[in-house]
């Protein structure tokens, strides 16, 4: 076994000084007849070869339409996004040094993760608007959960007001994380407009959040203003959860515009789609509130020399300290996946991710342009939006991407089952990968035409 | 160090402090210099958009703050040498107790980057991702033999969430049979993750002592049951290295009663081919894959955390759930009335079940057996060269890590001193100060991807140490002494925080 390096002469002699024949005989403790006694009945092992085929088979029957995103072709959005990833991102990432560690709970021999994740922080920071940015979390949909529970801590109120137009998976998710603790859910409703502002009646004195996707799961741009200003008269906390973290490059940030915790998906940022994950869950609040946050934090110390040098810190609100008392259960989170998105971030920097973000935007704007001058397809919202939008279709949406698919393109996302008030409508989000030409053959297709 | 007459300090203040391979690096900030780029976007192929018409004035930022302005070779080197700065499985033994530092195979990162799986949607049509579902569908069985459940979701994203749907699943279970059940029964020797996760339930939690000889027994668990009590959480083996021998009997202590025993799978890895939780009345676990199926732990995470089921909690899985057609096409369905909902914004960290079914694949029944086997030898093998020289608290057979204390150390040498210590001699340090029930514990884990040289080696540092905090017991109190930084002040950083870098002021 390549993995193992005992020889049979190795076993032998640690047998000898552990002072026992037979390595069945480490396993005494187990009371015989709890032993297995057989092989597992799993396949037997394989060469590396052969399991490289047998994963490459797996593999190819995996994304057949990723074709279109060859072509620029691939409108496919709602929450995970097909952006560019740059090559230093992977080089990056697959050093051992950073995938092989674990935790930097020693600090003098975790320097680079330590280091890392504040340069992250700080970049998040930054990015939305907030003091502090932790570590990361799971994925979109348990951030929004996290943050529920926070605001809910911070308020001591069992009641949350939640955007109809969240997305459907990180509802679920909030639901689940909820359920268990007897907390309330109000759903707030869409407007014509396509946004969820809050009325100031919705809100009520027991709400402990009022929580808003940041462009929304329709992707409406939402007044976060007035909606902060609302929540905030009801002493309730603003929660605005981002499934598409480059918005943020691009809108002004919501912790300027009152969000108490901005949370969500940074998947955006250079982490691959991966049919869902790993991607990367992030959560940042004001210095405020920092004893009620969530995930690991990492802070700035010296040394005995006086050097400067980072450290986990804050961790007394951790469960490996204070156990049932914990912020949250959170242990292991997303590390590596915040590596790749520290690097995607030191790449674009600063006049780059303004770029790219625009580039985003610009091309959601000229497909919108598209839809607008051509009859058969129709923009149902008025709300601004950023790199994704709806469009209502004639017939069935299903047929219209299934028209889009025989053109090669990967139209985007069915709204029959997330949003069926809306009739036939897809929810389209363009990329700076995404071509012209491609998204006038996407209008075309969407509005009737065979390719 | 042996450079004289100030050597050190001249070269450190010319340059950028680098001596010789021992880098310096700021902060991506400090680097940072206007009109640098590290990127290139395509040339926009549709008309420039003013976003302050198209989004409205107020809604636009002004500026990035915050984010560097660096160029391609300045990012790849200052990540670069950060990495020097960190212990990694793949620069040498790694034995942070129940983390299971193995090695991280190279093939799983590559199958995990085929393009067919890193490039998959979440959103698209199951019709073209058969190739995914069928990974998922095969791994849950295969972790489902391994343990000898009867059902496994993937779903979770990491150990703590597993326990959280597993306990889910046991609230789910009571209520629906109408049985209004308020506390959980934890052992003191359990991670931090079990009680707050039985917490984010609702549940009490009700510490059990195992006991003198560091187990748990029916006496303790029959005393604290009660008809009141929802679950058992149990870790087996235990966070002091050893199987809970009275785990059958205790199981049906608990299931007498009306409860549900959930075992936490973080040491699963000395019982793989050898002894299964289902065997033993578990009903209900998680699995680590960055632990026990060789998935690399990133500095912290990615992990994901499957939880498996005995038939009675099947109907209370996470959604969504794989079926298979009549056709042999693999689903999602969502349609299961009664589980606890979903846990994930997709179906978890995939990129994770492809490494983990290339492990399995790699190593089949003999070798998964092997690695248990060779695990629980490691630890032993440790356990008996440390024996003698250091304080070790419950002194019997142990499996997967052992269990080693700081009494007795000569020199108010303490646990801390003792692992900032071996950072010197080139080794990460155990996990210390945990399991709580132990003062001043050191735990060690070398699994099984360690040789006998290496084992060899690590023992004779530890027993170096050992000898160092009789002889000179002020170089181990102050250590470490060869890395970068020396010992670093925890107390500062948590009562004058500093979590983002900030311009100094002009």
């Amino acid at each position: 076994m390549r993995y193992i390096p005992h020889t049979a002469d190795d076993v032998r002699r640690m047998l000898e000084t552990i002072g026992v024949d037979e390595v069945e005989d480490l396993f005494a403790c187990i009371p015989e007849k709890l032993r297995l006694g057989r092989p597992l009945a799993l396949p037997a092992a394989a060469s590396e070869a052969e399991v490289a085929a047998e994963l490459g088979e797996l593999a190819e029957r995996t994304t057949q339409t990723r074709d279109a995103r060859r072509g620029g072709g691939w409108f496919l959005g709602g929450g995970a996004y097909a952006h560019f990833v740059p090559s230093v991102v992977d080089a990056i990432a697959s050093r051992s040094e950073f995938a092989t560690a674990y935790t930097p709970y020693q600090p003098e021999f975790s320097q680079g993760t330590l280091q890392t994740i504040f340069e992250w922080q700080t970049m998040m920071s930054g990015l939305t608007g907030l003091e502090v940015s932790n570590a990361s979390m799971y994925d979109g949909a348990s951030s929004v959960a996290e943050a529920a529970l926070m605001a809910m801590r911070v308020t001591r109120r069992q009641r949350v007001l939640v955007s109809a137009a969240l997305h459907p998976t990180w509802r679920q998710v909030l639901e689940t994380y909820l359920d268990g603790l007897g907390a309330e859910i109000d759903t707030l409703p869409r407007g014509a407009d396509g946004r969820t502002t809050p009325p100031a009646d919705a809100i009520r004195d027991d709400h402990a959040c009022v929580i808003l996707q940041q462009p929304n799961f329709l992707g409406c741009v939402e007044d976060l203003a007035s909606a902060a200003t609302a929540a905030h008269e009801r002493g309730a906390l603003l929660v605005t959860g981002v499934a598409e973290a480059l918005s943020l490059a691009l809108l002004r940030p919501p912790g300027e515009l009152g969000a108490d915790v901005v949370c969500g998906e940074a998947q955006s940022f250079g982490v691959p789609l991966s049919y869902g994950g790993p991607h990367l869950g992030f959560l940042a609040t004001s210095t405020r509130h920092v004893r009620q946050m969530p995930g690991r934090l990492v802070g700035q110390t010296v040394d005995t020399r006086g050097r400067r040098g980072f450290v986990l810190t804050l961790s007394t609100r951790e469960q490996h300290i204070r156990r049932e008392r914990a912020t949250s259960n959170i242990c292991t989170n997303q590390g590596l996946c915040l590596l790749m998105a520290t690097v995607y971030l030191a790449l674009h920097g600063r006049v780059g991710l303004a770029e790219l973000a625009r580039q985003n935007h610009a091309k959601a704007e000229y497909a919108k342009a598209r839809v607008r001058e051509t009859p058969g397809v129709a923009l149902p919202f008025d709300a601004p939006s950023f790199n994704e939008f709806v469009i209502g279709v004639e017939g069935s949406a299903g047929e219209a991407l299934a028209r889009a698919r025989r053109a090669g393109l990967m139209g985007g996302l069915d709204l029959a089952r997330h949003a069926p008030e809306l009739g036939p409508a897809v929810l389209v989000c363009t990329t700076e990968l995404s071509q012209r030409e491609a998204i006038d053959r996407l209008v075309a297709c969407l509005a009737g035409a065979e390719s | 160090m042996s450079a004289g007459n100030g050597e050190l300090e001249r070269l450190a203040a010319v340059g950028n402090s680098t001596l010789g391979l021992a880098y310096e690096e700021p902060l991506l900030f400090e680097r940072s210099r206007p009109g640098r780029t590290g990127y290139a976007l395509p040339p926009l192929d549709v008309p420039e958009v003013d976003p302050a018409e198209s989004l409205g004035e107020g809604a636009v930022r002004d500026d990035l703050p915050g984010l560097p302005e660096l160029s391609e070779v300045e990012v790849v080197r200052h990540f670069t040498r950060l990495s020097t700065w960190n212990a990694a499985v793949d620069l040498g033994l790694y034995p942070l107790g129940s983390c299971t530092m193995k090695y991280n195979p190279k093939l799983n990162e590559q199958m995990a980057r085929l393009p067919g799986f890193a490039g998959a949607h979440p959103l698209q049509d199951d019709a073209e991702s058969q190739g995914a579902l069928s990974l998922v569908h095969r791994l849950e069985s295969w972790l489902a033999e391994v343990s000898g459940m009867d059902r496994v979701s993937l779903q979770p994203a990491a150990g703590a969430q597993g326990e959280l749907a597993g306990i889910m699943m046991v609230r789910a279970y009571h209520e629906r049979r109408g049985d209004r059940r308020s506390k959980v029964l934890v052992p003191d020797s359990a991670h931090g993750t079990n009680p707050a996760s039985a917490a984010l339930n609702g549940y009490e939690v009700v510490t059990v002592a195992a006991g003198e000889d560091g187990i748990l027994h029916p006496e303790a668990v029959e005393a604290a049951m009660g008809e009141d009590v929802a679950a058992l959480m149990v870790t087996n083996p235990s966070t002091l290295g050893l199987f809970e021998e009275h785990i059958a009997r205790i199981c049906e202590i608990v299931h007498a009663k009306g409860g549900l025993v959930y075992l936490d799978g973080a040491n699963l890895n000395a019982l793989l081919g050898a002894a299964r939780p289902g065997d033993m009345g578990v009903d209900v676990m998680h699995f680590n894959l960055h632990k026990t199926f060789s998935t690399p732990h990133g500095g912290g995470g990615p992990g994901a955390g499957p939880v498996g089921v005995k038939e009675v909690l099947a109907p209370h899985l996470p959604i969504p759930v794989v079926r298979e057609g009549d056709d042999g096409q693999l689903a999602w369905s969502d349609d299961l009335p009664h589980s606890i909902g979903r846990l994930h914004g997709s179906h978890g960290n995939f990129g994770m079940f492809v490494r983990a079914y290339a492990y399995v694949r790699s190593l089949g029944p003999d070798g998964l057996r092997r690695c248990a086997e060779m695990a629980v030898l490691n630890a032993n093998y440790l356990l008996a060269r440390l024996r003698g020289h250091y304080h070790v608290p419950y002194d019997r057979p142990v499996m997967h890590e052992c269990i080693l204390s700081d009494r007795g150390l000569a020199g108010e040498v303490s646990t801390l001193d003792v692992a900032k210590r071996l950072i010197d001699y080139g080794y990460h340090p155990p996990t210390i100060y945990f399991p709580l029930v132990v003062h001043g514990a050191l735990m060690i884990e070398p699994t099984e991807s360690e040789s006998l040289e290496g084992l060899d080696r690590f023992a004779d540092a530890m027993l170096a140490i050992e000898a160092e905090a009789r002889e000179d017991p002020e170089r181990v109190r102050s250590a470490p002494h060869h890395t970068r930084l020396s010992r670093l002040d925890e107390t500062q950083a948590a009562r004058k925080p500093i979590l983002r870098w900030e311009p100094e002021e002009a």
